[in-house]
């Protein structure tokens, strides 16, 4: 028999000094949400050129200014001006062009895929081409990248064949990865391209792992990678800024602040009262805020932190700023959670436009050329998309062979495998 | 060969492996310049130097997740969760991530890492160093799940654990580092020195993964057990007189189902004694195996001696531990049906 329940006491009066006020949960929210006009005007910058740039020699406790502030390169005007403008090759820029290029029109036609049914899933990493492209462009080939989910730029410089990626898209008798990982979950051992969990932040406390194996071999070999700001509230990234800063290991932590974790807005994530790149003070480990929609900032940071990497002088924390154009995927829907015209208002441009702007102004591109490798790119990812569909989409034509499924579970299959493929009918 | 105790074997294991094999590396809480707070990492590091065996942070899921990446490198590391019940933090890089590797690359990625962690009751920890968590491991696709019972067998087995290619929770029964222990309370503490598998030979040799051991031939009835619950059996058998075949599991997975089957086919009763609880444990994937395989010659209907559905409870450790007396009685009410 359950006791009659007691009346509710009435609230003690206040005491002095005690809880005289009562509490409030503060939950945050963006400045804007649907049918409200964007607004990123607490968002104050550091003009292009004006954040300084240590030499990678320099102690952390002497660089923690470099959190709070933005590396910036290139101004309103397309100039690459400052102390952080790399010395670079324009080949070098041009190529990270037509990375950043592909990316998008790759995006444009597996996201259309999706949409015509052929694949289940597709996600987008429009607005954010630099933060990849530029970064392993300013890196080794040979180095290892333990990537997130929004990066085929990174396969693309490093020449991983689009065919490869498009068949793990359709899960089709070409993909290497027997049709088990949702798409963009590429894996590319040749490439130096960790396989993509889809279990966030993973791959960061893995990379450092990694890191720290090349430094215990005596490699010369560093890594990088990258995680979102929504999963920088999860454990593992604590775990490797920890196990970066205590064994000094050779690796580039970035994090890719575009903003948005599907509906929740990087407040939500830790964001809103300091820079997610402050965290990394804590640990005692250098650590930039940069652009990240400018080709030249992410160029320069990369090639920043490399050097400490490769010069045993330890890990450095990046963050790149910057704005997740569409969707979270291909299963969301932003205008039910954020401003429509943010897009169009986000106050550091389209990582493309800044860099042709800036190749334009240096005499090394033209707006014909621009037109012509736009539809140079179209037609490639169009013809590799049509040889991709030969083989087959989810939908239709060739699969893996389903006894596939029973393979790599372990390196052998055990006994109970065995006995459930048999069942299975293979 | 040499007299040894567990952890004396699981330390020679470790040197075998380390001298054996330039990429096998060891960390955890405390095994660097310490040792291990059970001693099984003791001397590596002056051994092997400091890039070799090395202290971790506090933190378990960075300690499998820098594994992993390792593993991903191309080294083979041997790590130690101080207890199994401080495995949690590292759930999802084991579950996730390590399991899964080799099975969403295609086979290009694998994660051949060897995770030892020390498990079980008898020693009063209280319900934060007591707990038994291996179902949750045999429950996941891709991991491997080995339990010794003597300081041949886990010497034999870790060596091979860390030979595998895939990745294995290594699970060390705490209570039977420095003797046999058979469940009585208030015995003396017995050592390993004069006990048949206390004799560890001082070079490499392999106990195989997936090969139960019949510790004691019988034909009334089969007992299946692992770990701490091996002694326990063998006293509860000495103690009732019946003459049960106390089949060692050695590793739960992979799982030698063909001796087990063997074994009740030849004895038509089972008993499945564990010290994690009752609830979806490991017994209940024996039973059922042994309900599928054995239904036609089994006489009575299978039964499970095994922790009570509670968290280990400190002052009770005699009463919710499964001793000799419970498994004893336990066989006495198999045998009457």
């Amino acid at each position: 028999m359950t006791k009659p329940v007691s009346k509710a006491k009435p609230a003690p009066a206040p005491v002095a000094g005690h809880n005289a006020v009562p509490l409030k949960l503060r939950v945050p929210e963006p400045k804007a949400r649907p049918g409200q006009p964007a607004d990123f005007s607490h968002m104050t910058f550091p003009a292009a050129g004006a954040t300084r740039r240590p030499d990678v020699s320099s102690k952390s406790d002497d660089m923690r200014d470099l959190a709070y502030g933005l590396v910036r390169v290139l101004d309103e005007s397309g100039t690459a001006v400052g102390p952080w403008a790399p010395k670079i090759d324009p080949e070098v820029m041009k190529r990270g062009l037509r990375v950043m290029m592909m990316c998008r029109v790759y995006d444009d036609r597996m996201y259309r895929a999706q949409r015509q049914g052929k694949t289940s899933f597709y996600m987008k990493g429009t607005g954010e081409e630099a933060v990849t492209a530029a970064a392993a462009l300013a890196l080794d080939d040979s180095d290892m990248l333990f990537p997130a989910y929004r990066q085929p730029g990174l396969l693309f410089v490093r020449n991983w064949p689009m065919l490869d990626m498009m068949n793990q898209i359709y899960s089709n008798a070409g993909d290497r990865l027997k049709g088990r990982q949702l798409p963009v979950m590429y894996s590319a051992k040749d490439a130096g391209f960790f396989s993509i969990s889809g279990n966030l932040a993973t791959q960061f406390a893995q990379a450092v792992g990694w890191a720290m194996a090349s430094a215990i071999s005596g490699d010369t070999r560093i890594c990088a990678t990258w995680i979102g700001d929504g999963s920088t509230a999860e454990g593992d990234f604590h775990h490797a800024l920890t196990f970066a800063s205590v064994y000094k290991a050779p690796v580039i932590l970035n994090i890719t602040n575009n903003q948005w974790a599907i509906s929740s807005f990087q407040g939500i994530a830790g964001g809103g009262e300091a820079p997610f790149a402050a965290r990394g003070i804590g640990y005692g480990l250098p650590s930039l805020r940069i652009d990240g929609n400018d080709f030249l900032a992410v160029y320069a940071a990369t090639q920043w932190a490399a050097e400490r990497a490769r010069t045993n002088q330890g890990a450095t924390l990046i963050e790149h700023f910057t704005y997740r154009m569409e969707g979270h995927s291909t299963s969301d829907d932003p205008s039910r959670y954020r401003a429509a015209d943010e897009r169009q208002k986000w106050p550091l441009g389209d990582p493309i436009e800044r860099l042709k702007q800036h190749l334009i102004k240096l005499g090394h591109w033209s707006e014909k050329e621009h037109v012509q490798q736009q539809e140079d790119l179209e037609k490639e990812v169009k013809d590799t998309q049509r040889q991709a569909e030969a083989i087959g989409t989810l939908q239709s034509g060739e699969k893996p062979h389903p006894s596939t499924m029973f393979e790599d579970v372990y390196k052998e299959p055990d006994q109970r495998l065995r006995k459930q493929r048999q069942q299975f009918g293979f | 060969m040499s007299s040894m105790n567990m952890i004396q074997a699981i330390n020679s294991a470790h040197a075998v492996m380390m001298e054996k094999d330039p990429k096998v590396v060891v960390f955890g809480e405390d095994v660097g310049y310490f040792g291990g707070v059970f001693r099984a990492t003791e001397g590596l590091q002056a051994k092997f130097g400091i890039n070799r065996c090395f202290d971790a942070p506090i933190s378990e899921g960075g300690i499998v997740a820098a594994a992993i990446g390792m593993g991903a490198y191309g080294l083979r590391p041997l790590i130690e969760i101080q207890f199994a019940d401080y495995i949690y933090p590292a759930f999802d890089q084991l579950t996730s991530e390590a399991a899964r590797l080799r099975y969403r690359s295609g086979g290009e990625f694998t994660a051949p890492l060897t995770v030892r962690t020390p498990y079980g009751g008898g020693i009063f920890g209280g319900q934060t160093h007591s707990q038994s968590p291996e179902a949750l491991f045999t429950h996941v696709v891709g991991l491997k799940v080995v339990v010794p019972s003597t300081p041949y067998d886990a010497k034999g087995l870790l060596i091979s654990s860390v030979e595998d290619d895939d990745p294995v929770i290594f699970l060390e029964p705490k209570r039977l580092y420095t003797g046999p222990f058979e469940g009585h309370s208030t015995d003396g503490v017995k050592t390993w020195a004069g006990h048949p598998a206390g004799e560890v030979p001082d070079g490499h040799y392999n106990v195989p993964l997936g090969k139960a051991n019949i510790v004691r031939e019988g034909n009334a009835m089969t007992v299946l057990c692992y770990g701490t619950m091996v002694h326990v059996a063998l006293a509860a058998t000495r103690e009732t007189g019946i003459d049960a075949e106390v089949v060692d599991l050695r590793s739960l997975v992979p799982l030698d189902a063909e001796t087990i089957i063997a074994s009740v086919n030849k004895t038509g009763r089972c008993l499945v004694v564990h010290e994690a609880t009752y609830t979806s444990g490991f017994g209940a994937e024996l039973a059922a195996i042994v309900q599928q395989e054995c239904f036609y010659n089994l006489e009575a209907p299978i039964d499970r001696v095994c922790g009570w559905d509670t968290p280990y409870p400190h002052v009770f450790e005699w009463q919710y531990f499964p001793g000799p007396d419970r498994v004893g009685a336990a066989m006495k009410k198999m045998m009457e049906a």
